[in-house]
């Protein structure tokens, strides 16, 4: 069946006032949230997702040769502390100037030529991700401060039957990283951690573990409900 | 005004982990994900269109010069959100098996036969009205090692983004009265009040004469997060 609706949630009538039990009361009727048509439940993407989901240009944020282009590279492990050979990351982040390719930015549109915002990349072979793109810049957090620049991660996988959302700060935006709202919530520095990359020769480098080791040493990444 | 988007209470959705689903065990996350609020990078998403897909991208039974096996079918439907607001130009992505059930992909190897006219791939951006379409055949069941005896009903991924970060959905999408369901985990891993939303509709109208069968299935993706009607003692609307 297509799209249905959810059953109305209506207020629970309190009939001890009306002057006949029983009878419908005047009010019961009205809903307390909008009407809304009941989501789509996920699933995973099995084995086969780079049948649907390979982007010959995938990794590209930004094209090959853009001035100041960084990879964010990293690898995939699972409970055991093994590579995960067969999952796949999207990233989405602002450009260098902490703007989105969205219409929903109230500041305007990108102002970084050939900027898209969005990288997928498979984790085969071995396991690893890359993604060639631009550090991004800070953003406002709504409430009048700026965010540190970050880059948020959906992860995909057999065996994961919704995606999982994590996120990627810089190890060298130390200042930024200190006053991030979402880091700052987060109970201790081993958790914060888990989502802070670290420079390397060509960028940046950040493993993400769906489960902890403790046998190897590793931490669970802290994933987000959005 | 800055756009929210619903967030799903969580027996509402498909969880992370299913015991039934062995594929889980190491993989889906043991702590509780940590509630992330929506802020720019979360209520912005990629924008994907029409330079993603060709218009032989919506049909997947004209590949390598040829036709592909298997019963021809419509899978049309709407993307709309929660609210009911079609979700125009966005991008859909789907894969699937053959009619044999089997995958074009490498470690794909149980012994049913391969297509040279079958990729498995089709692509489309929404409409004005958020509908989309494509022409397929209806892709096989498969047995896979989850339990014994294990088959996958008959199924196509689907792959969507939305317009923001907090809409994007992988899915796949089920044919009516699959006698596979009972015994399949990652069907039985949606909530019992969602998952026939996974199911499509046969749709003998929207079948085409000598040529295909049809099945709807609209795709609703989160909404707007609204506020709530305010309501006095007696019931009445503020």
């Amino acid at each position: 069946m297509s799209a249905d609706r959810l059953p109305p949630q209506v207020l629970a009538a309190d009939e001890s006032n009306d002057r006949r039990q029983g009878t419908p009361r005047r009010g019961t009727g009205f809903l307390t949230e909008p009407f809304r048509l009941g989501t789509t439940p996920s699933s995973t993407v099995g084995p086969y997702l780079a049948i649907g989901l390979t982007w010959p240009d995938g990794p590209d944020v930004v094209a090959e040769g853009t001035p100041g282009a960084i990879w964010l590279r990293g690898r995939v492990f699972d409970g055991n502390g093994d590579l995960v050979p067969d999952g796949m990351i999207e990233t989405w982040q602002a450009d260098p100037d902490g703007r989105f390719a969205h219409p929903d930015d109230p500041r305007g549109a990108v102002t970084t030529p050939g900027f898209r915002g969005v990288g997928r990349s498979h984790t085969v072979p071995g396991g690893e991700y890359a993604v060639r793109t631009l550090k991004p810049g800070r953003v406002p957090d709504g409430e009048g401060g700026l965010q540190a620049p970050h880059v948020d991660v959906s992860v995909f996988a057999r065996g994961l039957l919704d995606r999982l959302v994590t996120r990627i700060y810089f190890a060298d935006e130390a200042a930024a990283n200190a006053e991030d709202a979402v880091l700052r919530s987060l109970p201790d520095d081993a958790s914060r951690a888990t989502l802070i990359a670290q420079p390397s020769a060509d960028g940046y480098v950040l493993d993400i573990h769906l489960q902890g080791c403790t046998a190897k040493g590793m931490d669970e990444t802290v994933f987000f409900a959005v | 005004m800055l756009p929210r988007y619903l967030r799903e209470p969580a027996e509402r959705r498909t969880p992370v982990a299913y015991a039934g689903y062995k594929s889980t065990g190491l993989r889906a996350p043991l702590r509780t994900p940590v509630d992330l609020p929506h802020r720019l990078t979360e209520i912005t998403g990629p924008v994907l269109g029409e330079d993603m897909v060709t218009a032989a991208d919506a049909d997947l039974t004209l590949r390598q010069g040829g036709e592909a096996q298997g019963q021809r079918i419509i899978v049309y439907g709407r993307v709309l959100d929660s609210d009911g607001r079609p979700v125009p130009h966005a991008l859909v992505e789907i894969w699937q098996a053959n009619a044999a059930g089997r995958y074009r992909h490498v470690v794909d190897n149980w012994p049913a036969p391969l297509d040279p006219h079958f990729d498995g791939l089709g692509r489309v951006v929404t409409d004005d009205l958020g509908r989309y379409e494509f022409t397929t055949i209806k892709p096989g069941a498969y047995p896979w090692g989850n339990h014994h005896n294990a088959w996958r009903p008959a199924h196509i991924h689907f792959s969507l983004f939305g317009q923001a970060f907090t809409q994007r959905l992988v899915t796949q999408m089920y044919f009516p009265d699959d006698p596979l369901f009972g015994q399949d985990p990652i069907f039985n891993s949606m909530p019992t009040t969602a998952r026939h939303r996974a199911v499509s509709r046969f749709d003998l109208e929207r079948s085409q004469p000598n040529w295909a069968l049809a099945f709807q299935w609209d795709i609703v993706l989160r909404g707007q997060d609204q506020t709530p009607f305010e309501t006095d003692d007696d019931g009445d609307v503020a």
